[in-house]
């Protein structure tokens, strides 16, 4: 692929990487024009550790052969962070990244890609946004540690930030484009194990459907994490899945989302700048959602990116992708995120 | 067991936290962290200042340590960052990897802090070979994975044993989106908030603690009962978190309880009358962060 920005740091290419939770959502993101899908096994070493998703050894080479076959990459996440008790399960899944012929893993924990860098010399490592890395130094920690080729960035950065990391380190810089926001920096968010027990650094999973319970009160539909309410619901008013951050709590007296929205990133109209700073793949968030979700979000990306690349100086954006992004959002609502600065 | 007092969380008035320290010199705690490590906007003291502070206690017979940001965004927060680590005096705890780069590049002694994710044997040789001398557990994990843990030789082993829990960073401002502010143009309302800004559910139960861009829990960590089994697990430091009030009554229930002074259950009794907050002790016993195991031998 021919890359057409004039930033001195240009990749040569741009990559878009999408969620596969299934083989049937691998195929739906192959098919609309993924040049890459992430995806992880069956099990907690991967952060979307959620029932009846992911791959097993089988599902993981047919995966590879669909994609492989119509010129995508498979990128497989490891991006949980092993401990003593459960070290083997780590390593082991490294090893069988590597046996599958992935074209990357996605790792977070240093042991690990000591591990994978010494037992698979030849394996590509990205840097998992669980890395928490926000700074060219603490990527280049890692390159230089461990030989990484990508970093992909916690949803923390301005646009401005993500182009200064990038004029300071040779390591590819892959940015979420859209999906599911973390408000917290990812690695460094232990709410869901505060209230739950469930860490996404360790096992893989926040506000876990096992601890939520829906319940009509005569006050309205509460949702609740391990007891906690996390929020409430009048009549006619859409309840949400009660991820502990996007809930309503009661702050000095007014109640309202005092961390964040439910809301999906879409940064879609910040194409050509991420494209002309070089950034060199955009990620899209979602392997817990439905093969019909991943079509259709890859198909807009596709279309803009592909737009973008012909006619940078005149990109603009289609209302009618935007319509289509905006239907398969959480609460049906888009943000930049961080990527603006005063959403901070 | 050592005692240390974790860095400053809070925004307070610069003379607020000369005075705390001054203070501090004076009680029996033996590590002191200092500097800010949650927001840059913050700037009541400069890293001069700090630097002051960590001289006196260091005359005062102190070891004295300065603790990175933990969320480095833009170019000035590492222009601080290296200015820390060349300060050419007092040892630097590493908050996230950039520190630890920095540090490794120079050859320098440091501490792991409790947000380097060290959760396995390799990872934490890894930053043994690099010049980490001690490290700080991450607070959300407990025994088991103490117990299991290879560490390497002369590895000193720091545990978060009091204080509300920091339990997430973001690049957005809790304490400025309560006010309708953006971070930008916070007004610095965290002065406001010397214990952070409690957060309850809509039931009116206490939840989170909003602390600038830092989500601390509404409960306060609080491990005085589980002393003598934080030594048998290997524990060579407990650290406590600074709060606005009692601190150094705190520090002094934790020493005479650590030195076998005061039994545990007192200790734990006399801990009522000064925290803030209702206890919590859930990650050190493997569980859910927020719960208050009652360990058998108290009860």
């Amino acid at each position: 692929m021919v890359e057409m920005v004039s930033s001195p740091s240009a990749q040569s290419v741009f990559e878009l990487v999408c969620p596969a939770g299934s083989l049937p959502a691998l195929k739906a993101a192959v098919d609309h024009g993924a040049d890459c899908v992430y995806l992880g096994f069956r099990d907690d070493t991967n952060a979307r550790n959620f029932n009846g998703l992911n791959f097993d050894d089988v599902a993981l080479g047919e995966g590879i052969r669909y994609a492989r076959d119509r010129g995508s990459k498979v990128f497989l996440a490891l991006n949980t962070y092993p401990q003593p008790g459960n070290w083997t399960r780590w390593t082991s899944a490294v090893d069988r990244a590597a046996a599958a012929g992935v074209d990357a893993v996605i790792l977070a924990d240093p042991g690990l890609m000591a591990y994978a860098q010494k037992n698979h010399p030849e394996l590509r490592l990205h840097l998992s946004v669980q890395g928490s890395a926000t700074s060219y130094e603490a990527i280049n920690f890692y390159r230089e540690r461990f030989a990484i080729k990508r970093a992909v960035l916690p949803r923390v950065l301005s646009l401005a930030q993500v182009e200064q990391v990038i004029a300071h380190s040779e390591v590819e810089i892959e940015v979420f484009g859209f999906g599911g926001l973390c408000v917290m920096v990812e690695g460094r968010c232990s709410l869901s194990a505060y209230a739950t027990g469930t860490s996404p650094n360790c096992n893989g999973a926040c506000s876990p459907a096992k601890s939520v319970r829906w319940e009509q009160t005569t006050q309205g539909m509460e949702t609740r994490l391990n007891g906690i309410l996390i929020d409430r619901y009048a009549d006619g008013e859409r309840a949400g899945y009660p991820t502990l951050c996007k809930g309503r709590f009661a702050v000095s007296g007014a109640t309202y989302y005092a961390i964040e929205e439910p809301t999906s990133l879409n940064t879609l109209e910040m194409l050509p700048q991420m494209m002309a700073m070089g950034v060199a793949a955009i990620k899209i968030e979602g392997r817990q959602r439905s093969p019909a979700y991943v079509a259709q979000v890859t198909q807009v990306w596709r279309e803009a990116i592909d737009a973008c690349r012909r006619d940078p100086a005149h990109f603009t954006l289609r209302s009618s992708w935007m319509t289509q992004l905006n239907k398969v959002s959480e609460g049906q609502s888009h943000t930049l995120g961080a990527y603006y600065r005063p959403w901070k | 067991m050592k005692l240390s007092l974790g860095s400053l969380q809070y925004y307070w008035p610069r003379q607020q936290v000369f005075d705390f320290y001054a203070d501090i010199a004076k009680q029996a705690v033996d590590i002191v962290y200092l500097g800010e490590t949650v927001c840059s906007r913050r700037h009541e003291l400069r890293l001069d200042d700090w630097l002051d502070i960590a001289t006196l206690l260091a005359n005062a017979g102190k070891e004295a340590l300065l603790s990175s940001q933990t969320l480095i965004e833009s170019e000035s927060d590492l222009k601080i960052l290296r200015r820390q680590v060349d300060n050419g005096h007092f040892r630097v705890e590493a908050n996230d990897m950039g520190a630890v780069r920095l540090l490794g590049e120079k050859k320098l002694p440091f501490v792991a802090g409790p947000t380097l994710n060290v959760f396995n044997g390799e990872t934490l040789r890894l930053l043994f070979e690099l010049g980490a001398t001690r490290w700080v557990m991450p607070p959300e994990v407990g025994k088991t994975l103490l117990a299991t843990m290879e560490k390497p030789p002369a590895m000193e082993t720091e545990v978060f044993s009091y204080g509300r829990l920091p339990l997430a960073y973001s690049a957005r401002c809790f304490t400025a989106r309560r006010f309708n502010l953006q971070k930008d143009a916070c007004e610095f309302r965290c002065l406001d908030f010397p214990d952070g800004l409690p957060l309850a559910t809509r039931e009116g139960d206490a939840f989170l603690n909003l602390n600038g861009t830092q989500t601390q829990s509404a409960k306060v960590y609080n491990l005085l009962l589980e002393l003598p089994e934080l030594e048998k697990t290997g524990v060579d430091i407990l650290r406590l978190s600074p709060q606005a009030e009692h601190s150094s009554a705190m520090i002094a229930l934790f020493k005479n309880c650590a030195d076998g002074r005061i039994p545990p259950k007192t200790a734990w009794e006399e801990a009522q009358q000064l925290i803030p907050a209702a206890s919590c002790n859930g990650f050190w016993h493997d569980g859910v962060g927020l719960e208050q195991v009652m360990p058998e031998n108290i009860l």
